[in-house]
């Protein structure tokens, strides 16, 4: 099969939003600090594809569609279109791109206005782009309305939203996106919130969108069955990172990157309709706004190793897991020994830990490890030495693993040699 | 077709949807507002005579006369047929409540829509001359600015309407930013940015119909406060002069000296005038308000329709 021109050429875009810190907080000079929401994402979208965007919840996929919208400011990279990049668009060049890039949206009953019919709402979409005649703009929109396969169209053409179901309020939301004769849909969970009935059926209406008017897709999703059925390549997204990207049978047939892994486990249901994520890698999203160390990953990676970017934040959440199975008085001698676990709170590679000797700490932290041995943290653990009255724990510097071909895919991890001339390490 | 059935069907959601009570102060308060609107409409017809006329077929009225069969609510001093400037009052009453409410949506809605969507520096200076103005003490407000405007435009309805409207742009002001401040985060915005609507689109078609439904509610509340403010300035003798339409607030005034000389009628009929229709549009606000403002909303239980799954 020769490769399909590239529609869309994103090159390392981050999209970062400011946290806005209390008045007080302003006063005092604190930075917030900011959520990288996409941290440097490279990837094409090729003419004809169904691109699938596949991760946790906040892994910053919604905000990478609304970015190709031009619906979210970059804070740096590019988005190629047509020659032309978005991110340095005016405000009226990217409303005319908008004929060309369109958006569906996960509620279908909230992306449309309550107080305007299907007719009206289809048609505004044509409105604002300059098509006067409302006689010509019924027209069109009665043809969106049958193409999506709402009819007889005039049921539906004076309905208003509330007036229908689920399903058929995402047909409006699609037949508004493709009223124009775009290229690119963006689809951000497009049958999240469907019933299960109609799930499929949405889809395979999207499929034959697809085939009839040329469209590309980037469909999102945090459901990795829907996008099996329904995208030629996929990729995995973590903490506004690509991991992994590839072919959808490769990838599902030969997962490399462990968050992939983690996400097959999860879900081996190949039923788009019914696959719920239900075993998770261990461990929650970290905080956005202060990713860990090297790899972001690492905190929940079973194959971890030594230079994937421990820190003292790892440390403390060992330590409190611990406690969690302790007895109360277990742990009131465990924590008298170790002290305050608040020095642990900020990504350090060499911290101090205890304040009732060196050996009491060292004693406890031993007991962890024998306890579980396989624990990856301690492969991350250079060396620990005696620090007054505890003991200082020196970890191995971590690397940010950049994306890298390994086989038919590039995977962002350390596990597979960087061979690639390519030093495109995002951040 | 389909608008004029959307009007009816909002014409009729506070009967179909309000209960008890609700209901009932939403119908009485109804018919007699309708009343004294009817009697504004009409007051040509329904009014015996004009209400400066001080004279039928070359024969004064008699001064302070009291009510008999020629006059029904007697003369006051001006010669004037009481019952015929009682009935005018009531056009002048609607006259100036309508035009104010016209101003205040005129120009409380639309700074309350760009103020709330756009925010920064402009919603923080309109919110500040707001709230001044909300906390100015409304009857004092309502003093400046008659003074002010019966300079510019005599003492016309429109002058009387427009210091009236001073006191309540704010509260439509308020309510209409903060909806649209709550609006502009849902979903059909971001849609509608999608699609690559302007800001001015975005305001006229997707939110501008959503938040303007509280209007109504405040429209109606603020109207017999409004009555009350115009009566109160009429009693102070400011706003409308007798000559120019007939006020029931400056009839009170003229009345005081009345009712010491046992002339009770001249003060009874307009002051009766101005306590219905306080009564009646302070029941018609509080019915819509309980019908609208879901909070309070009790809806009668309406039976479930299944439908199967393939008509979905
Ligand atoms: N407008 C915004 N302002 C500040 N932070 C934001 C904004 N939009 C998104 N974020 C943050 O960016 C991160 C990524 O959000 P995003 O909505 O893109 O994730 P997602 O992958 O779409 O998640 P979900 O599956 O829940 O939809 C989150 O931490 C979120 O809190
Ligand atoms: S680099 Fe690879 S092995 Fe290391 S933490 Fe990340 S995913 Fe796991
Ligand atoms: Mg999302």
């Amino acid at each position: 099969m020769p490769t399909k021109p590239d529609l869309i050429d994103v090159r390392d875009l981050s999209v970062h939003f400011g946290l806005r810190g209390g008045t007080l907080g302003r006063l005092v000079g604190r930075d917030a600090g900011v959520v990288r929401a996409v941290d440097g994402i490279s990837v094409t979208l090729r003419e004809g594809e169904v691109l699938g965007l596949v991760g946790e919840s906040g892994s910053g996929k919604s905000t990478f569609g609304r970015a190709l919208l031009g619906l979210a400011p970059a804070t740096s990279g590019t988005i190629g279109f047509d020659g032309a990049d978005l991110t340095s668009m005016s405000r009226s060049e990217l409303r005319a791109l908008r004929q060309s890039i369109q958006m569906v949206f996960q509620d279908p009953s909230a992306a449309l206005n309550p107080s305007m019919t299907v007719a009206e709402a289809v048609g505004d979409a044509l409105r604002v782009h300059g098509m006067k005649s409302s006689v010509e703009r019924r027209e069109r929109v009665v043809e969106a309305l049958e193409r999506v396969g709402l009819s007889p169209v005039q049921l539906f053409l004076d309905k208003y939203p509330r007036d229908l179901s689920g399903g058929q309020k995402q047909r409006v939301v699609l037949a508004r996106a493709i009223v124009m004769g775009p290229r690119v849909l963006v689809a951000d969970e497009p049958i999240s919130m469907l019933d299960m009935s109609v799930r499929a059926k949405i889809l395979q209406l999207m499929l034959d969108l697809k085939q009839d008017l040329g469209l590309s897709y980037v469909y999102i999703t945090h459901d990795l069955a829907s996008a099996k059925f329904f995208c030629d390549r996929i990729a995995i997204m973590y903490l506004g990172r690509i991991v992994e990207i590839g072919d959808t049978e490769e990838i599902f047939a030969n997962p490399r990157h462990p968050y992939t892994k983690a996400l097959l486990r999860a879900a081996p249901d190949p039923d788009p309709a019914r696959a719920v994520a239900k075993d998770l890698p261990r461990g929650e999203v970290p905080d956005a706004a202060v990713p860990p160390l090297g790899c972001s990953f690492h905190p929940r990676c079973p194959e971890a190793v030594a230079q994937c970017g421990w820190e003292a934040r790892d440390l403390r959440t060992l330590l409190e897991t611990h406690w969690t199975r302790r007895t109360p008085e277990e742990y009131d001698a465990e924590s008298a020994a170790v002290g305050s676990l608040d020095a642990l709170a900020r990504p350090d590679t060499s911290v101090h830990v205890g304040r009732g000797g060196a050996d009491a700490v060292r004693s406890i932290l031993d007991r962890i490890r024998d306890e579980e041995p396989d624990e990856p943290l301690w492969r991350g653990v250079a060396d620990v030495t005696d620090d007054g009255a505890g003991v200082r724990v020196d970890f191995h510097p971590g690397v940010d693993p950049a994306l890298r071909r390994a086989g038919g895919v590039d995977v962002a991890c350390v596990l597979y040699p960087d061979d690639s001339p390519d030093d495109s390490a995002g951040g | 077709m389909a608008a004029l059935r959307r009007v009816l069907r909002a014409l009729a959601t506070p009967f179909t949807q309000t209960a008890g009570l609700g209901r009932w102060m939403l119908v009485i308060g109804l018919v007699i507002t309708g009343i004294f609107v009817l009697l504004a409409i009409f007051a040509p017809w329904i009014a015996p005579y004009g209400f400066a006329q001080a004279s039928a077929d070359g024969v004064d009225f008699p001064k302070a006369g009291a009510p008999s069969g020629e006059h029904w609510f007697g003369t006051d001093r001006l010669l004037f047929d009481v019952m015929s400037r009682t009935i005018w009052g009531a056009r002048t009453a609607i006259e100036v409540v309508i035009l104010s409410i016209l101003i205040c949506v005129v120009i409380g809605v639309p700074l309350g829509l760009v103020s709330g969507y756009y925010g920064g520096w402009l919603d923080r200076v309109l919110l500040l001359v707001m709230d001044a103005l909300f906390a100015f003490p409304s009857f004092l407000l309502a003093i400046v600015f008659s003074f002010l405007l019966t300079d510019l435009f005599g003492g016309s309805v429109l002058a009387v309407a427009m210091s009236l409207s001073a006191i309540y742009i704010p509260q439509y002001y308020r309510v209409v930013r903060n909806t649209t401040v709550s609006a502009k985060e849902a979903t059909y915005v971001e849609a509608a940015r999608a699609i690559g609507a302007k800001d001015g689109v975005i305001m006229r078609r997707y939110l501008f119909g959503n938040v303007i439904q509280s209007v109504p509610v405040i429209g109606t509340l603020n109207a017999a406060d409004a009555i009350l403010t115009l009566a109160g300035l009429g009693f102070l003798g400011l706003g409308i002069q007798s000559t120019d339409a007939a006020e029931w607030g400056h009839d009170l005034n003229r009345a005081l000296a009345d009712a010491g000389a046992g002339v009770w009628w001249t003060g009874l009929y307009p002051g009766l005038a101005i306590v219905l229709l306080v009564t009646g549009l302070t029941l018609v606000g509080e019915g819509l308000n309980e019908t609208l403002n879901p909070t309070l909303r009790k809806r009668r239980l309406l039976p479930v329709v299944m439908t199967t799954r393939e008509d979905r």
